[in-house]
């Protein structure tokens, strides 16, 4: 993460993340690896020293470079007796086909074909410490570590074959999986050198890899590596597996956010054969032989609780300003804003909002619990499945070693499963019933127990001369989150800061977290700039942009989007945006008209998209595409449409029907852009692809109806109704922008 | 109340014990172990559970036991035919037609309808075929692509086509950019 603004951040990018400290201990035993392994040559890479030395520093355990990322990114390689290479990984596969990538990775190294390389990742007993798959740092961190030990691993393999072979290790090359010398009279199997073997090799930290140009597996389309398991329905997810004597788990829900537990009685449920109630302070919960007796007996129970007045989305964007820190973290203020501001010619001042959204995975929560004696393990879909096994052991006063959390290949999260409420809330139930319990949270249930993305307000003051000059940039965001709240834009007098309020709602990590909000303030604060100087807005951008990487994305995104070729008429009209976050730079042109043909009020239809995207040496450019042409769909959501209704505690739309998600009618024709920088490390791409949409399309809609909407989602129920409540009197709808 | 103790399923004759009430994603999940059809919603509305009652697409999270008795269903586990995959579940991953690949059974049972009904569908006809079943990573052009795919129908776009930056990547030892001239000049030098 070459991201020259976070040392200036005084806290991390990933806020939100919730992290559990870690108490993992890595401790190289042998015999435990081949007990675990078989025989066969294993190769570790260990902890970094950096991550060492912070151990020894913090006290929490929790292990962060300067940079504000995770250090500890440990990947072992196995070789067993039959030559077969498993990778061990504690990522895990949610859809961003890490699989796929870190297979290449290795394949690449070890000079083998991928179908040779398994992975297993993400099982807590298996695999080598991890903190979490986040923060797009899957491609970054842990694919070069795996490329070390697979790189190591092929110089060790080579050596031990010259010398069954008798013959120099200069002599020998990888082919097919086979050791070969100059003139092939000598050959040898991977299985033939491990045979026997009971070897552990700790990989030294500074192996050379190699460089992108020299890739031979990866910097190629791949598909999925298991793709015929997904579209035989093979595949088992965390929510399809079944265990000897499972039962169907069950929850009794709170009235309300915030409830307490008044009086439960559970006899009538009690009577149902084959239900085991669980009563455990406020937690209530069934074990049943079937998931229809399961309800019923939950439709059984008689329950009171009692809630406190809660907020609504009426109140939220006052109530998130009222209960903010006054001085903002995140930033040094550069240069002097009432200086900018006099010397410029117009000033601007725009507030900006965005709602909660839920992440509404298709998978939701899901978790299949059993104890064996004092040992507990858990399959569920987590993105820290060490994470979650800290949780587990917390909540059942366990030792850590006593809890195996297992992942398998999971139905998305999107940074929305973190947590282990499920795996917690179905290893109470196991223990209660004394038999594995199988639970999976109803739709409703993950669109209200689960946690949001952050809603916000954000005020931006600005000031410009008429030749395009942007002299002041102070941006204030309450609640959203600091990701991506810096700027690449040239600006002599900045204020950036972002304050955390208390959020009414439950909160947490969201694919690109803020950046999304972030970029919607800014881009189209940056739009109403140029359009308050007469000037075409890419070449405001261009005007006010140095870094060449943004000025890249933006050069190729407008070329294929043919740019300023079309001009808006009424009710069609393009918008523009760009960014950077993670280490990845996009630049985004959409497209959209109103259609004023139905009776309600007009509605907004995104017709074209193009992104470009660069986010250095591109790994597999076939997914990177189906990333980035994925994140401009799920962010149509955002941008047009989703949006948390709450009331007293209460969700008012955790359903499907009125919690509206896009579909193949939403979807416009999308060109995706891929910049390949070979000179440049790999960044990660799930994310960042996601920010430039909203306000693309919020400068569009500008573009063709003279409207300018500062509010996501921008037309939940068509354009003219996409009035919101604005913090202090602001009314920030209709109209153009209002000046100072 | 009723029991159904016999379903037909992919082609073959299948015991079960269940009250006509149970849903049908139930009695095939639960109690026949055949997991690839989906729970997404319990509601109709995403259509992960989408299985094929006489060649209908159906969601089977909101169809009673009782009505798929005596009917042919088909789920994702009888698309593939000794051992081979059909030329939709191929297309499906020669398009790279998903991402977590939950709504993808979904996907193939719905687009395995259309196509038997529309056997070379254009893209508006794809749409609203496909509409009610919702894929939240959002591969949906990709899975429009597929169906063409798998149609017959030539697809463009298919394929990865990276395209050369607006300037040269390549960055030599000194650190000076090459081919500067290859972006184009419309811009406002600062």
């Amino acid at each position: 993460m070459n991201d020259e603004f976070a040392p200036q951040i005084s806290i991390e990018p990933e806020r939100y993340e919730l992290f559990e400290a870690s108490k993992y201990n890595f401790d190289l035993d042998r015999r435990d690896f081949i007990k675990t392994f078989g025989l066969g040559i294993l190769f570790i890479v260990p902890l970094s020293r950096t991550l060492a030395q912070q151990r020894g520093q913090e006290e929490s355990g929790r292990a962060r470079g300067n940079n504000n990322v995770p250090n500890d990114v440990g990947g072992w390689i196995h070789i067993d007796e039959d030559g077969a290479v498993t990778v061990l990984t504690g990522k895990v596969e949610f859809g961003q086909n890490a699989r796929t990538s870190l297979t290449q990775a290795v394949a690449d190294e070890l000079h083998v074909p991928m179908s040779l390389v398994h992975l297993i990742m993400g099982d807590t007993d298996l695999v080598p410490f991890d903190m979490g798959t986040f923060g797009s740092l899957t491609t970054p961190m842990m694919a070069p570590q795996l490329r070390k030990a697979a790189a190591a691993a092929r110089e060790i393999l080579i050596a031990m074959a010259a010398q069954q072979l008798k013959v120099q290790p200069a002599d020998l090359q990888i082919v097919d999986a086979r050791f070969v010398n100059h003139d092939k009279s000598k050959t040898l199997t991977f299985a033939e050198v491990a045979k026997g073997q009971k070897l552990v090799k700790v990989i030294p930290e500074n192996i050379a890899i190699a460089k992108a140009r020299d890739w031979t597996t990866a910097g190629r389309p791949a598909t999925k590596v298991n793709a015929s398991e997904f579209v035989t329905g093979r595949h088992r997810y965390t929510s399809d597996l079944k265990r000897e004597g499972m039962l169907y788990g069950k929850i009794v829900r709170p009235a309300a956010f915030n409830s307490t537990l008044v009086s439960v009685d559970t006899k009538a449920a009690e009577v149902i054969p084959g239900v085991k109630t669980v009563v455990d302070g406020d937690f209530i919960g069934i074990a049943a032989p079937s998931p229809e007796t399961a309800s019923k007996a939950v439709d059984a129970i008689t329950v009171h609780w009692k809630s406190p007045g809660q907020p609504s989305n009426a109140e939220l964007f006052d109530l998130l300003r009222k209960t903010t820190e006054q001085r903002g973290r995140g930033s040094r203020a550069q240069g002097s804003i009432a200086d900018g501001l006099n010397v410029a010619d117009k000033k601007l001042s725009e507030t900006y909002t965005v709602a909660y959204i839920a992440h509404a995975p298709l998978e939701p929560r899901a978790a299949v619990a059993e104890w064996n004696g004092d040992k507990l393990t858990v399959w569920t879909g987590t993105q820290r499945p060490f994470g979650v096994r800290g949780e587990l052991a917390e909540a059942f006063h366990i030792p850590e070693d006593k809890v195996r959390v297992i992942v398998p290949d999971t139905g998305s999260g999107y940074g929305g499963k973190h947590s282990g409420e499920c795996a917690i809330e179905a290893a109470r139930l196991a223990r209660g019933a004394n038999k594995p319990v199988k639970l999976v949270w109803t739709r409703a249930e993950e669109f209200t127990w689960a946690y949001f993305r952050p809603a916000g307000v954000i005020d931006v003051k600005s000031g410009v001369k008429t030749d395009g000059t942007i002299t002041a940039w102070e941006f204030h965001n309450y609640n959203s989150g600091s990701s991506g709240i810096q700027i690449k834009y040239d600006i002599p007098n900045t204020d950036i800061q972002f304050h955390q309020s208390n959020s009414p709602l439950r909160q947490g990590s969201y694919r690109g977290l803020a950046a999304t909000a972030n970029h919607f303030a800014r881009e189209s604060h940056i739009d109403e700039l140029a359009h308050a100087v007469n000037m075409d807005p890419l070449q405001f951008r261009q005007k006010n942009i140095k870094d060449e990487r943004l000025r890249d994305v933006l050069q190729v995104a407008t070329k294929g989007f043919g740019w300023g070729k079309a001009k808006a008429v009424k009710d069609r009209g393009f918008g523009l945006s760009c960014g950077f976050e993670k280490g990845g730079y996009v630049a985004t042109c959409a497209e959209v008209a109103i259609d004023r043909s139905g009776k309600g009020d007009p509605i907004v239809r995104i017709v074209r998209v193009v992104e470009a995207f660069e986010c250095g040496a591109i790994v597999n450019p076939l997914h990177l595409k189906n990333q980035i042409e994925g994140a401009i769909v799920q962010s149509i959501g955002g941008a047009l449409f989703e949006s948390i209704k709450f009331q007293n505690g209460n969700i008012l739309n955790p359903h499907f029907a009125q919690y509206r998600v896009p579909r193949f009618s939403d979807t416009p024709s999308i060109e995706v852009v891929l910049v390949d920088r070979k000179d440049l490390p790999s960044a990660g791409a799930g994310e960042t692809p996601i920010v430039g949409l909203a306000p693309a399309v919020a400068n569009a809609i500008f573009n063709a109806t003279g409207t300018r909407i500062r509010s996501l989602p921008l037309a939940p129920n068509g354009i003219s109704t996409a009035t919101f409540s604005t913090p202090s009197g602001h009314q920030a709808s209709a109209g153009g922008t209002s000046t100072l | 109340m009723a029991r159904v103790t016999a379903l037909n399923i992919n082609g073959k004759k299948t015991e079960v014990d269940v009250d006509s009430t149970v849903s049908l994603l139930s009695v095939l999940r639960d109690s026949l172990d055949l997991t690839g059809t989906k729970y997404g919603c319990g509601e109709g509305q995403c259509g992960a559970c989408t299985v094929l009652l006489d060649g209908q697409p159906t969601r089977s999270c909101v169809t009673q036991v009782g009505r798929a008795a005596g009917k042919q269903i088909t789920t994702i586990e009888g698309l593939e035919k000794d051992g081979k995959l059909t030329p939709l579940q191929e297309a499906f991953i020669k398009a790279d037609a998903m991402q977590c690949a939950y709504c993808t059974s979904g996907m193939l049972m719905a687009a395995s309808a259309l196509l038997a009904k529309t056997p070379r569908p254009n893209r508006d006809q794809i749409v609203e075929g496909m509409n009610r079943n919702i894929c939240r990573c959002g591969v949906y052009q990709r899975i429009v692509e597929a169906i063409q795919l798998a149609s017959g129908q030539q697809v463009a776009t298919l394929g990865p086509q990276a395209s050369p930056p607006a300037r040269s990547h390549i960055q030599d030892l000194d650190g000076n950019r090459e081919g500067e001239d290859a972006c184009a000049s419309s811009t406002t030098k600062l």
